[in-house]
Order: C-alpha cells, then structure tokens, then sequence
C-alpha cells in the first residue's frame, strides 16, 4: 500500500531496497538477470574472437584504435560507477537529495561516453569500416554496439526514474528500482572491462 | 483496483489482463495445445508423403517447410509452454505461494510466446514458412530466398523473450516464496526439477537470443559473421545454437521427470526412494547439459580430441539418468500400484525413455556417430526421449492434474484407450525408423527410391502415426465428455503434496492461510502424522494481490509490429512497433501499482462455501 511504504526518512530500515518481499524478489531476480546477460556478452565475446582477424580486404583492428581514445571511455565509465556507489552510499544513509545529485553525475558521464562511443563509430566508418565491410567488421560493431545500446538502455532508465521521483523521497518501492538500477550500470562497467581487454588491448598487442 | 471492482470484470478483459498464474498457466495449456495439434498436423502430413516411395503428396519445398515447422513448433510452442502451463500452475500451490514472485512478467512471458508463435506461423500464409531445419544451420539459412527464415529468427527471439523471463520468475518464486518449514530439500520433485530447468533457461537462452541476432543482422542487414568470402565462419552458428539446443532437450525433459516423479511416488502409495539422490541426479544432469553441446557436431571436423572429450562428458550423463530410473523402480518396489492413466503413461515411460537413453549413448560414440549422423537412427532416438519422456509427462500430468486445474476428473476407461493407442501407435512409428537409419535412410529427404528396402518399413511407420492421431483425438473426446465427473476432486488421489490440500476450483488468493510445512509429502504428514489438515502458520488476514494489466498484451503487440518492419524493412513500422513496447514499459515503469485487499469477510465466505 502506497501509503504504508511512504515512511519518514529515519524509519526506513538500513536496507531499504531488501526491506519487503517485493524489494527482496527483485533484488534475486535482478541477479538473475545479469547472470543471463553474462552469457549474451559471453557468446558476443566468443563470436568476436573467432572473427577478428577476418579483416579481408578492410581495416584491421591495429589500423584503427586508438588507446588514447578508449583510455578516456574507460576512465569515464569508470568513474560512473563510482558515483552511482556514492548514491547507494546516500541511500543507504537516508540521505535522498546525495543519492539523485550522485546519479545524476552517473546519467552525465553515460551521456559523455556514449558521445565517445558515436564518435567513435563515425571515425571508423570513414576509415572504410563499415557494418558489412568483412566479419571482423561485423563482430565489432555487434560487440561494442550491444554493450553501447545497454549503455543508452541504462542512461534512459535511470533518467525516468529521476524524473518520475524528483520530490517523492526515499520509499520502500523506489529503493530497490534505484538500486537494481545500480546493479545494471555496474553490470556494464565491467563488460566494458573486458571490451577494452579483448577488443581493444588484443587488438593492438596481441 | 478495490476488491469489488476486481470481482466484477468482464471474461475476456479479465483473461487479457490477468496476473493469476493459476489463469495464466492454463492459457499456457491452450495455447501450447493448440500448436501441439498444428505440430502433430505437420507431422502426419510428412508421414504421408513417406508412406511410399517417390510419392508426391507434397511438393520437395512444402516437405522442407513442413520438416523446420514441425520440429520448430514442437519443442518452442508446444513443449515447453505445456510444461510451462503445469510449472505456473502447479509450482505455487506445491510451495504454499500466493502467486509467483512477478505476477506481471508472468503474464508478459506468456503473451511474448503465443505473439511469437503466431507471428512465425504468419509465415505460411505470406510466402512461404521457414525451410532450413529447425536447428536453421548456415549458410543454408543465412542464403534461403524469401522470408521464411525471417519470421523463424524474429518469430523464436519474441518467443525466447518470454520463456527466459519466465526462467527467471520461477528461480525467484522458488527461492523467495517458499512456505515456512518448506526447506530446499522438502520441495517437492517436480519443484526441484523445474528449478533447475529454470536454471537452465537462464543460461541457455541468451546464446540463442545471440544466434538469432546475429542471423537476423546477416540476413536483414547484410552482415558478414557467416559469410566465408569476408571472413566469416559458418561453424560459429552451430556453436551458439547448441550451446542452447543441447541444455534445451533438459530444460524439455527435466520438469517431465519431476511430474513422473510425482505421479510415481502418488500410486505407489510409497515416499519418492532416494529423495536426495534424485535430487542430485537433478542438478548433476542440469550441469552436464551445458557440457556436451558439440556432440551434435562430431562429424563437423573438430579432431578427435574434442570429439573424445564431449563424447565421455555426454555418456556420462547417463550415469545420473540411471539413478533416476532406479530410483523410480525401487519406488515401485513393494508399493500398492494403482494403475490409472497418469500412472500407465508413468509407467509406459520408463522402459521407452531407456531404449532413448540407449541409443543416445550409441550416438555418444563419436567414431560410430559417423554412421548415424543425419540418418533416421537419431529420428528415432530423439523420438523417443522427447516423446517417451516429455509427451508421456505432458500426458501423465494432464491426467493427473487435470481435477485439480479444471474441477472435473478425466474418463479412466477413454484415458486408457487413449494411452494403449498412443503407446503402440508411438513405438510403431519410431521403432522401425532405427533401422531406417541403420540401412541409410537419411533424415529430412523428401521422398526415396523404390526396391531398396525402405519401403514396408516407412509404410509401418506411417500407420503408427495414424494411430497416434487417432489417440490423440481420442484424449480430445475424453476432455469433452468426462465434464460431468465433478466429484472429488480437491484431493482425487489421495495426494501427497500442497497443491491438493487446496479447495477445487482453487481461490484466487490458493491459501487463506499460509501452511506450515513439518516434513518432506506434507500433506501426507498431516494426514497420517497429524489431522489430516495442514497447520496454519499465519492469522487470517486481508490478503494482497496484485492488480491486473493490459500492459503485456501491448509490450508483446508492439515487438510483433516491430518484427514486420524488420521482416519487410518498413524503418517507420518498426520505430512505431518499438514505440509501442518502450512506452508501455515506461508507463509500468511511472505508475505505482500497489495492488489491493481481499477483505476477510471475502475468504471467510469462501470458506464455509469451500
């Protein structure tokens, strides 16, 4: 009931996004989730790794990136998720106006590297890489595109929810939504760690 | 929502919005019935044209769209939605649940796969339906004319949607909604089996969601994944698709053991022999699923190292199957056997499901694979595990759950003439397709030669299943005329579980008051240890439930009205379609939907009713 779960703010339990059976079933049920995600970038990663020296006559992977580049993506999307760790941190202290000023940073440095990530693509096409120039091509741009469109996914989330609960305060229903809010954007830092590593490093070391 | 307002909802609108997994289970049921039949339609119609050498009942073409529908729409539409109908329903009430842990992704689940199933079947009727096989391999799909293949990639990812979140519900619902004292090892079998498929689900269905993406941008988009001319590698698909297919045949063939387990240990009047090591046996089997996809691949040329290794991961999977079917005798041993319907079909199991098992071990062996590989020996092998396993579950739970779901009990008389047909007609059928293969009859051909010996033996097959037509429509008629069979029907077989401890039909709400678990069988328990009547382990009280929604129904339409833009590269119809979807899902998203109250005034009522 709405106005059972509107509690004052130093009523709420620590763990607000565990505190009922509903918050609970989507906290394991996002877990879940992200397991079956592991696998969806797991065969990404694993087609990727077949294709990519099938350059044919394009670019290969050592003409095109740039670690310059994807260090800066790397430390952007790094830093997001150390501020959306502060927001829980607010959350967790009861503290609502710290937690959306926190995710609101984490929704700006998505917007900043996606922006990257456009930027990116565009140069690469105009280097001669197009979607259907040759497999590694295709295995790319599926790989990293995925990962992007989850990044776009992520930042469209979040911002809906800072819309939709800009004056409600911290709830029982809002607490878990935020934090498996939490839990997406961590999810695809961490693919963008082994993007980096087996897309990007192998590309030019290996 | 209030409560009356709840109650007083017109039919249809109540079926198209409802969250009730008990209403959502039994569209499960019809609508994988339905496509059963349309399955079971394909099938006698390729058997027809076997019947004879170089008979032309249907075109070379109609036969490779009949062979890829058949098998597409048996294991995507029709199996699993079965035994997911019996899962929604019956998980529940088995783990004393009000509902499932996301009432409204359970209903999108459903509405995901029927809109896929349709959308796919949309095919025959626009150009053609899908010709590669049901397993699609590449190039032959990524290069097929028309847009059969289209509909079969976005028809199974709309589908594969729905049974992954699906997947997911029940792993929570299992694990967060249990009764007080029901502990993990007092589940009961078909519970534990249908986790661990669920399990399963979850980690499969992301490979294909995967290989359908990718043959989806190959074909739509012009991607090069697949084409060996820019690079790309054709054995990349067989992968991704056996990395899911080969857990898929578990995820089938796992929940039909829990239901065997079930309906076992029910007429033999006897506790389930070796709990604990069937449950084991479970996850062991759940585990091995995943290691043993490429031997669906041994003749590809991955060396015989790998070939030996997936070889050994695959027999040994018979290890735990075998526990399993000793388990099952010894509960049978000494046990006073009743042999209804659903304990015939139990019992008809055992000794077909072995001889599946056997020449799955025959198959196992990669050198001699080379002589089976793509012949109707594996016909008749996967016949016989998927039909002498899940179909005689499906067939043994209808039975046996049927009073339960529908409040009436099912002609034993008609339930077993039907299953002595269906078990003649179905070893008829798939008996002689061993030697078939043997003699080298390859699999998916539309027709043969004459004189060399394959003529009597496809003719016997063919007459099979005409018998197992025959019984099918017999179970029809057996549903139709048995209605007027409205006596006991909360607890017909003197049950052992928490399902039958619920009031026939079963409240919206199952249990007024949550049950206090006290043993593994507890219902059993109670009556032989206790009362008779499950102890309550709350006060009674208003009871939430959630609201219902027409949400699904639009997130599932908008993905259809994308597909066809996609299908036809109709850009502004799939941005609409997409539309459709992301706005629906932003308004649950916006719009707190706090459910409502049954009043205990309501369930007292239905109490002294009950």
């Amino acid at each position: 009931m709405a106005d059972h779960q509107a509690v004052e703010q130093h009523t709420l339990p620590p763990n607000p996004e565990k505190a009922t059976l509903e918050g609970r079933n989507k906290y394991l049920g996002f877990w879940f989730f992200l397991g079956g995600e592991t696998v969806l970038f797991g065969s990404l990663f694993g087609t990727y790794l077949g294709l990519r020296d099938g350059v044919v006559d394009g670019p290969g992977p050592s003409d095109l990136f740039h670690l310059d580049l994807v260090f800066i993506m790397t430390m952007i999307l790094l830093t997001s998720s150390l501020t959306s760790v502060f927001a829980v941190i607010n959350m967790k202290r009861g503290n609502y106006k710290g937690l959306l000023m926190w995710m609101w940073a984490t929704v700006l440095l998505g917007v900043a590297f996606l922006g990257f990530e456009i930027y990116e693509f565009y140069e690469y096409y105009h280097l001669g890489l197009g979607f259907t120039t040759s497999a590694f091509a295709s295995s790319f741009y599926t790989l990293v595109g995925t990962h992007g469109a989850h990044v776009a996914f992520g930042v469209s989330w979040i911002t809906v929810l800072l819309i939709r609960y800009r004056k409600s305060g911290l709830t029982l229903t809002n607490a878990p939504k935020f934090y498996t809010a939490v839990l997406y954007w961590h999810f695809i830092d961490v693919v963008w760690v082994f993007i980096f590593t087996v897309v990007y490093l192998l590309g030019i070391g290996g | 929502m209030s409560y009356e307002k709840a109650q007083s909802k017109n039919v249809i609108w109540d079926w198209l919005t409802t969250v009730d997994h008990k209403k959502i289970g039994i569209m499960y049921l019809a609508g994988g019935a339905f496509f059963f039949a349309l399955g079971g339609l394909e099938a006698i119609l390729m058997r027809i044209q076997l019947m004879f050498p170089e008979f032309t009942f249907v075109q070379a073409q109609t036969f490779n769209e009949l062979l890829t529908m058949h098998g597409t729409t048996m294991i995507f539409l029709a199996a699993m939605p079965l035994l997911f109908g019996f899962m929604n329903f019956i998980i529940p009430l088995q783990i004393g649940a009000r509902d499932v842990a996301f009432p409204f992704l359970n209903a999108l689940g459903f509405w995901l796969f029927l809109f896929g199933g349709i959308l796919l079947n949309v095919s025959w009727f626009v150009g053609g339906a899908p010709d590669a096989g049901w397993t699609a391999y590449v190039p032959l799909s990524s290069e097929s004319p028309g847009h059969g293949l289209d509909y079969y990639v976005l028809g199974l990812q709309i589908g594969g949607a729905g049974t992954l979140i699906g997947g997911i519900n029940f792993l929570v619902t299992i694990i967060n909604m249990r009764a007080p004292g029901m502990s993990m090892m007092r589940m009961p079998l078909f519970t534990w089996s249908s986790f661990v498929a669920s399990m399963l689900i979850l980690f499969a269905f992301p490979a294909l969601t995967i290989g359908l993406l990718l043959l989806m941008l190959e074909r739509l988009f012009g991607a090069t994944y697949f084409a060996v001319d820019f690079g790309g590698n054709v054995i990349i698909w067989q992968h991704l698709f056996w990395i899911f297919g080969h857990p898929e045949v578990y995820i089938l063939i796992l929940p039909a053991f829990g239901i065997f387990s079930e309906v076992l240990a029910t007429f033999a009047k006897k506790r389930l022999f070796g709990y604990s090591a069937m449950v084991f046996a479970t996850l062991i089997i759940g585990f091995l699923g995943f290691m043993v996809w490429a031997h669906h691949m041994f003749t590809v040329g991955m060396g015989p190292v790998a070939n030996a290794i997936f070889a050994v991961a695959t027999m040994a999977i018979a290890v735990p199957t075998g526990i399993k079917i000793f388990n099952w005798l010894l509960t049978l041993w000494g046990g006073r056997i009743q042999f209804t319907t659903a304990n015939l079909f139990a019992l008809g199991f055992l000794p077909s499901f072995v001889m599946g098992g056997v020449t799955g071990v025959m198959l196992a062996t990669s050198a001699a694979n080379y002589q089976f590989h793509d012949t109707y020996f594996v016909v008749a092998h996967f016949h016989y595990v998927i039909i002498g396993g899940v179909v005689f579950g499906l067939f043994s739970g209808t039975f046996y759950w049927w009073p339960k779901m529908f409040g009436y009990r099912l002609n034993e008389t008609l339930g077993k003439w039907f299953f002595w047909l269906f078990l003649i007609g179905f070893h008829l059928t798939f008996f002689v397709q061993h030697f078939l293969g043997l003699m080298g009859m390859p699999r998916r051909v539309a027709s043969y030669l004459p004189g060399q010996g394959l003529d009597s033996m496809n003719f016997i097959s063919t007459m099979g299943a005409f018998l197992m037509t025959v019984a099918f429509i017999l179970l029809l008629v057996c549903i139709f005329v048995s209605t007027k069979n409205r006596t006991n029907v909360a607890d017909p077989w003197d049950g052992r579980t928490l399902e039958w401890t619920t009031p026939t039909p079963v409240p919206e709400y199952n249990f007024a008051q949550t049950p206090l678990v006290r043993e593994l069988d507890a219902y059993w328990h109670e009556k032989y240890e206790g009362d008779g009547k499950m102890k309550a382990a709350e006060p009674l009280e208003d009871i939430h439930m959630p609201n219902g929604t027409i949400l699904p129904v639009v997130m599932s339409l908008g993905l259809v009205v994308a597909a066809f833009g996609l299908i036809y590269l109709v850009h502004p119809l799939t941005i609409v379609g997409f539309a459709i979807t992301f706005g629906a899902m932003f308004v649950r998203s916006i719009k707190e939907d706090h459910g409502y109250h049954i009043p205990v005034e309501a369930i007292k009522r239905d109490k002294e009713e009950g």
